[in-house]
């Protein structure tokens, strides 16, 4: 019995475990370890369906998809709960159960207040976040999309720095706008289909057939866009990210950076470029220039910043440059570059937050003057930070170098402009990335700082997310072998 | 010898109005025997017969009765804005019960006056002759406006009593007016026979008596349902009521006053649809946008709930605008989740509220969070299903309500719909960033809950969320409620 909704025990198991330490609310330890044990459990059983590959479900699934599930609910509106796995939806919901292992461990002792609360919310996010990429009934979808803001803004605002209110609110506007003309678009084509083929549904697979005139799809398809390329962030819609991330907590930024900005790629793929593959070829180019302009532009601000965590946020709308390309070039290649590239850019972005959460709980400064010299004090943690660094700027052998590689060659044999002006902005990755390893690593300290070195929870985090970075980019393989088989299939479809 | 005939008279359709005034008068009496520490009695005495009410509204369902030569007619449509009405009247009591002993106003004449005013609602939803609407509206006006100026020590209370009196007896004017000039045109009350009368005589529609008579009973159900620009009295009336009254104001009269407005405007002006339409379009967008901005600046937490309410009679106005099957079953699920959500919101004002209505500014809730944080969660809950995110009932009832709008090809409605949607969004996280990020300098020791008040948010919560995830029975009915 169970075995045939495991993808609605996967959605739902950490918000169990949320309940649970809302209810029990005993001791703070108590909660973090109750947090931990989800974490952990959710891991595993993401792991468990890497070794599921032949199709195994209860109900008839489409092409590529090995899970399925699929049962009433509204059927008033023609509503069901829809829930399906395949290659691209295995890899981000293993990346969401890593990553919030992580964002547990690197909130261990840096929250101190209402600390029960906040593993509750991470947790309830993570729910949130597997529902999106899991779900497959485009209300259903909604509802995911739009139930994981909710507990990012109680995050950033409860236990954020600086600005926080102001950020907490300012994401949840933003994020909340683009959202609502998506709903539009949504029921749109909803009572398209239904009245084109007589039965009213939000089904994925239901939806995709339905035919849309070109200049009605246009702009179905620049609301989708409008919600998606908010969350993504395409250049010019970023203007939330910086704040957010700069005054989120730690375990909010790694959340944020690594899995909230994929729910956005990843909707592209998913529901925008296969609903509306006319609409989205005419607006490929719009999307080409916002992806190679965010590279440089994003990289560009980022070399100006002064505060780490905001040199970091602005290199993710660098980095999230190089997936929009890869899915606006929408070629086998490109798109599974993409898909890569989300995974690496979640790893890697994400330990570069955890990091600068560590520095700043050692000197509470994130200023990049307040450094220098940290290499001579605390070796261990000097040396991931230059491992991601180095992988953040697209070494060889690193796990960012094979994605952004790969997107960039499978863009360059459709659209060689873009590619070109995209390599580029590579340079300018490597231009702040250098300086800031050369400014907080080397050079002459500038400020007496007492550091202590890694402590045994933080070197853990750093050590396994450093064996992804490592293991992504040297055999990349398998999971190019995953995404292989629904990529093409996506690309199939225009 | 003669024999006078006596018409037959069937008492069945009006038979939960019956009930009702009965309870209601028999309550009057049993007041004045009661002793004033114990009028909480009355408060159960009034539910017993609310759900009595009730079940003989129920047994209505599913076989339209008309009577009295069809001025009253029992349908779904009836039923199901009484029970929305009953619903609204019995929360409101509920949570009036501490309110009244906080403040001292512990008259037993606010039960009875929450149950005629129910009865008066009740006659608007099941009236298909323009006299018995205007009657009931005047048993429901006459009540609430004693009701707003309950609390008599209170200036802010005896302000909103008198205000509420002077425009809503101008805008009974208005319907009146209307009524007297659409009679005049058509030769008759009944509006089942108004809508014969401009079937038979299509030239009807050019006579200005009767274009005139349309438009002023237009504007003066626009005065009942707050939309604007008619909606002035609003924010001063629902701010100086007392805090219950306002939670039932809010809800159950508001819905009885887009009951009589759909039910007068479909059945007897059809054929003058797309002018009406025309109308409802600006006045949604009016609503919605009026409400929401003037929202945004409120710290009082009544007065935000006001013009948030002026905003959610403009999204109902959207499924009128639509004015197909989807839209009015929309406004029907939407009328009975606001009077939860909204009531619900009240209840937890009345608890955090101190004496003489202090303790009422968005403010006074900071720290709420981390002090009550099962009460504040509760009012999130409301908060976020008021600014319609899933999955709550408000998302739902938007869903529909916008879904119905892009059907008849108001998409722009719909699109300025949500964005008020996005706009109002920010004066409920502004409550939320209050209970949770600021810091708290109260203790808000004197919160005690009575078990009334936690039936009541029982009810709310478990309506909001069960509306919001498995809406579908409810939608059902909802949709077999639109027969005129």
């Amino acid at each position: 019995m169970i075995s045939h909704h495991l993808l609605t025990l996967l959605v739902f198991l950490p918000s169990l475990g949320a309940l649970l330490i809302l209810a029990v609310r005993k001791s703070d330890a108590l909660a973090r370890l109750v947090a931990l044990g989800f974490a952990v459990a959710e891991l595993v059983l993401s792991g468990y369906f890497f070794t599921l590959d032949t199709v195994h479900t209860l109900y008839p699934a489409p092409a590529g998809f090995f899970q399925y599930e699929n049962v009433h609910w509204i059927d008033f509106f023609g509503i069901r709960y829809t829930l399906g796995m395949d290659g691209i939806s295995l890899l981000m919901v293993a990346l969401t159960a890593f990553i919030t292992v992580i964002g547990v461990g690197v909130s261990w002792q840096g929250i101190k207040e209402r600390v029960p609360l906040h593993f509750a919310l991470l947790l309830l996010m993570e729910s949130g976040i597997l529902g999106v990429f899991l779900a497959l009934d485009l209300f259903l979808f909604y509802l995911f999309w739009e139930v994981m803001l909710i507990p990012m803004f109680f995050l950033i605002g409860i236990w954020g720095h600086g600005r926080r209110i102001y950020s907490a609110v300012k994401f949840f506007l933003y994020t909340f706008l683009g959202s609502l003309l998506m709903l539009v678009a949504i029921i749109t084509i909803f009572l398209m289909h239904g009245a084109q083929s007589g039965t009213y549904s939000f089904a994925l697979v239901d939806l995709i057939g339905t035919k849309v005139p070109y200049d009605v799809g246009l702009w179905l398809f620049a609301a989708f866009l409008l919600a998606f390329a908010i969350k993504f962030p395409l250049f010019p819609l970023h203007t939330w990210l910086p704040d957010a991330h700069t005054d989120a907590p730690t375990a909010g930024s790694v959340i944020l950076a690594s899995l909230l900005l994929k729910t956005g790629a990843y909707g592209l793929v998913r529901f925008g470029y296969p609903l509306f593959p006319d609409a989205a070829r005419a607006f490929t180019p719009l999307i080409y220039a916002a992806a190679v302009f965010g590279i440089s532009y994003g990289a560009w601000i980022a070399f100006a910043q002064k505060d780490m965590k905001r040199l970091v946020a602005y290199s993710s709308v660098s980095h999230m440059g190089f997936v929009a390309l890869g899915i606006a070039a929408w070629s086998p290649i490109a798109l599974s570059g993409a898909i890569l590239q989300m995974v690496n850019h979640g790893v890697t972005t994400g330990a570069l937050f955890a990091l600068v959460g560590m520095l700043d709980e050692r000197t509470h400064s994130r200023e990049i003057d307040t450094y220098g010299g940290v290499w001579g004090k605390v070796p261990a943690l000097s040396f991931f930070f230059l491992l991601f660094c180095m992988a953040s700027a697209g070494l060889p052998g690193l796990n960012n170098f094979v994605g952004e590689f790969l997107v960039l060659i499978g863009t360059f044999k459709v659209a060689p402009l873009p590619a070109g002006f995209a390599f580029l902005g590579m340079v300018l990755t490597l231009v702040y990335t250098v300086r800031l390893v050369q400014e907080i690593l080397f050079g002459k300290e500038r400020k007496p700082l007492v550091m202590h070195d890694l402590s045994l929870r933080e070197g853990g985090i750093l050590a396994v997310l450093a064996v992804g970075a490592v293991y992504l980019g040297v055999s990349p393989s398998p999971l190019l072998e995953l995404v292989k088989g629904p990529v093409a299939l996506l690309v199939g479809v225009k | 010898m003669e024999t006078i005939a006596i018409p037959a008279i069937n008492l069945a359709p009006i038979m939960p109005e019956i009930i009702l005034s009965c309870i209601a008068m028999l309550l009057l009496l049993v007041n004045v025997f009661v002793p004033s520490e114990s009028k909480g009695y009355l408060g159960v005495l009034s539910l017993v017969g609310l759900v009595a009410t009730a079940a003989s509204v129920v047994s209505g369902w599913g076989q339209p009765v008309a009577a009295f030569g069809g001025a009253v007619q029992l349908d779904n449509f009836a039923v199901f804005f009484k029970l929305i009405f009953i619903c609204s009247a019995a929360l409101a009591i509920l949570i009036s019960d501490k309110y009244v002993v906080r403040e001292e106003i512990n008259h037993g004449e606010l039960y009875p006056l929450i149950l005629f005013a129910t009865v008066g609602m009740m006659l608007m939803a099941c009236g298909m002759d323009l006299m018995v609407i205007f009657l009931g509206l005047e048993v429901l006006s006459i009540s609430l406006y004693v009701l707003a100026g309950f609390n008599r020590g209170s200036l802010k209370s005896n302000e909103a009593g008198l205000k509420y009196f002077l425009l809503g007896a101008f805008s009974t004017g208005f319907l009146l007016y209307g009524m007297a000039l659409t009679y005049g045109a058509t030769g008759s009350t009944k509006i089942g026979n108004i809508a014969g009368f401009v079937a038979t005589n299509p030239q009807v529609a050019t006579n200005s008596l009767f274009v005139v008579g349309m438009l002023l009973i237009a504007v003066g159900f626009s005065f009942k349902t707050a939309a604007a620009p008619f909606h002035m009295w609003t924010p001063d009336v629902y701010e100086g009521a007392p805090t219950p009254i306002t939670a039932f104001m809010s809800a159950g009269p508001k819905a009885a006053a887009f009951a009589a407005f759909i039910r007068v405007m479909i059945v007897a002006f059809p054929t003058l649809k797309h002018d009406w339409t025309d109308l409802l379009w600006i006045l949604a967008v009016l609503t919605m946008t009026v409400g929401n901005i003037i929202a945004l600046s409120q710290d009082n937490i009544k007065r935000m709930l006001a013009y948030s309410s002026i905003a959610h009679a403009g999204y109902a106005l959207v499924g009128f605008t639509a004015c197909n099957p989807e839209g009015v079953a929309g406004i029907l699920f939407y009328m009975l989740s606001y009077t939860f959500m909204n009531i619900g919101a009240f209840a937890v004002i009345v608890l955090i509220g101190k004496k003489g209505e202090a303790n009422g500014n968005v403010q006074d809730f900071a720290g709420l969070g981390q002090k009550r944080p099962l009460l504040a969660a509760i009012l999130c809950v409301f908060l976020f299903s008021l600014a319609g995110i899933p999955p709550t009932a408000g998302f739902v009832g938007k869903f529909y309500l916008f879904s119905a709008a892009i059907k008849s090809g108001y998409i722009w409605l719909a699109i300025i719909g949500v964005l008020n949607s996005a706009a109002s969004v920010y004066y409920y996280l502004r409550v939320m960033v209050y209970m949770y990020f600021k810091p708290s300098e109260e203790d808000f020791d004197w919160v005690g809950m009575t078990p009334a008040i936690a039936v009541c948010l029982l009810l709310c919560v478990a309506t909001t969320l069960v509306l919001g995830v498995v809406p579908g029975t409810v939608l059902e009915l909802a949709q077999k409620a639109v027969q005129f």
